[in-house]
């Protein structure tokens, strides 16, 4: 007990969960919607993609956050667009997208003269040496979902259901779609920082697909997917400084064991009500 | 009569594909139209060409009087992923999706209207249900409870009768003929027997529109519209009038 208020003192510790709730936040808003539209491999290819960004920027002297950001909201700009607007396979095109970012990154980083940047932080995250910068970045991210989602939840939600229909409606479709695709790309790029580019999707899939066992509706699986989504990190975020484990992996861990513990309640919840009727 | 909606020689398609060619028709007032056609024919095309989901190639389609955004639809069912997380009354509230724009809220009326409908057509005690747990036809009674919601004075139904059981079929033309003395309906079918008792007129489309001011139609006439579909005639036997082979 005494470690952990010990622990709790330290600034690189609070700044750790600072960051494990933000990112909670935002990829439990986000995330939502990712499962919910089922476009899991179109976010999958937005994080590879963005990994040429942060070699740019390396190779440029520029923040890596930046690098990121801009060739994962093009990347996912260029995804919604070819989809809609050309006849190409989308699923294809993201392979493509997914495996030129990686080697752009690749190639960059290797062509950056003097100190080598910490790969390793990129793929796998560092949530214990995040920055302030970090901190405020993910904050205003937060804010931005939330207040995008305070206000328009009903079309975001209607149109991701049934486009066609939305259309009918005159609602703006297009719009929608863009702006949700951006703000994917934005919560995928900073949230890098907290979990790593390998592992940022689950951040985005499992407290989601947890909440789906105990919810139908969109609005509450937001809720519970930040919820598990802070549960999950945080006991995780501790397991990994007890055992001296990086970090990221596991609060990934942390995440599928919550996940088995669900499917037990769930199914043993299904068991009783069978009971009784 | 007042026309509600004329389709003046339109042709359309997809890309350099015309799936409709030259077609016409006047939609009006307490009409009870049934679109019959072989698949591939230009049925769902002509929907969307009304519902303005594809701008014709050439042609026009004009609203009489009405707001052309007071159009009520029932899409195809296998075009929705059922899976979605949204539960029953949050589909139904969004038929009223071109009333509320961007930053609209939904009120307690529209949430009172919503259950009244859905009391109407007997889904009231799904309304917090997941559309996943629903039965084809429970899901049918849903999505015409989003399409009539706005009040419209067209509705327009692509395909109602599949995934569901006669019973409900009976029961669904039942509240259409009901919903037909305050709005224009418009049935697309490959059912032509089910359907042909119910409607008021039958357009045949195959490319081209056939316009057959019955309800009333024999195999001879279909083969004069070019619609090559099955026939099923009234009577005490219902049976079916096949081609020669």
């Amino acid at each position: 007990m005494n470690e952990i208020i010990e622990l709790l003192s330290y600034n690189f510790f609070q700044n750790a969960m600072g960051a494990a709730i933000l990112a909670s936040i935002s990829c439990g808003i986000i995330g939502t919607y990712i499962v919910a539209r089922r476009i899991v491999f179109i976010s999958g290819g937005i994080t590879h993609a963005s990994f040429g960004g942060i070699g740019m920027a390396w190779f440029l002297g520029l923040n890596p956050v930046f690098g990121a950001a801009v060739f994962g909201v093009f990347s996912a700009l260029g995804i919604e667009w070819v989809s809609k607007k050309t006849d190409v396979r989308q699923d294809s095109v993201i392979g493509i997208l997914w495996a030129l970012g990686m080697a752009l990154g690749i190639i960059f980083i290797y062509m950056t003269p003097g100190y080598a940047p910490n790969l390793m932080s990129y793929l796998f995250g560092s949530i214990l040496t995040v920055s302030n910068l970090d901190l405020y970045l993910l904050a205003g991210l937060c804010v931005l979902t939330i207040l995008v989602f305070a206000l328009m939840m009903r079309p975001i939600v209607y149109v991701a259901f049934d486009e066609g229909y939305a259309q009918t409606h005159r609602a703006p479709v297009q719009f929608l779609n863009y702006l949700m695709i951006a703000l994917v790309a934005l919560a995928i790029v900073l949230n890098i920082r907290v979990v790593g580019i390998i592992l940022v999707i689950s951040f985005l899939t499992i407290p989601q697909t947890i909440a789906n066992m105990f919810t139908q509706d969109f609005g509450k699986m937001i809720l519970g997917a930040i919820g598990f989504g802070i549960l999950g990190s945080l006991s995780g975020l501790f397991i990994a400084y007890k055992l001296n484990i990086p970090s990221g992996a596991t609060i990934i861990f942390s995440f599928v064991i919550l996940f088995i513990l669900a499917k037990v309640v769930q199914l043993s919840l299904l068991k009783l009500k069978r009971k009784a009727a | 009569m007042t026309k509600l909606l004329e389709i003046k020689s339109v042709y359309a398609g997809y890309d350099n594909k015309i799936v409709l060619k030259d077609v016409n028709l006047v939609v009006k007032k307490n009409d009870f139209l049934g679109i019959i056609g072989p698949n591939g024919g230009g049925k769902t095309t002509l929907l969307k060409v009304i519902l303005g989901l594809i701008k014709p190639i050439e042609g026009s389609v004009e609203f009489n009087n009405i707001d052309d955004n007071l159009i009520g639809y029932l899409p195809q069912i296998n075009t929705i992923d059922q899976k979605f997380p949204i539960p029953v009354q949050e589909v139904v509230l969004s038929g009223l999706m071109s009333h509320k724009k961007l930053f609209g809220r939904y009120r307690a009326e529209d949430k009172d209207k919503a259950k009244v409908l859905m009391e109407q057509m007997g889904i009231l005690h799904l309304s917090n249900k997941n559309i996943g747990e629903l039965s084809g036809g429970q899901l049918q009674r849903v999505f015409l409870c989003r399409a009539i919601i706005s009040d419209p004075q067209i509705l327009i139904l692509d395909e109602p009768d599949t995934y569901v059981d006669s019973n409900f079929e009976m029961e669904l033309y039942g509240v259409l003929d009901k919903l037909n003395d305050h709005m224009a309906i418009i049935v697309v079918s490959h059912d032509i027997g089910t359907i042909s008792s119910h409607v008021k007129t039958i357009a045949c489309v195959n490319g081209s529109l056939c316009y057959h001011d019955s309800n009333v139609i024999n195999q001879e006439q279909l083969k004069t519209y070019n619609c090559p579909i099955d026939l099923i005639t009234h009577g005490e036997v219902p049976h079916r009038v096949l081609k020669k082979h």
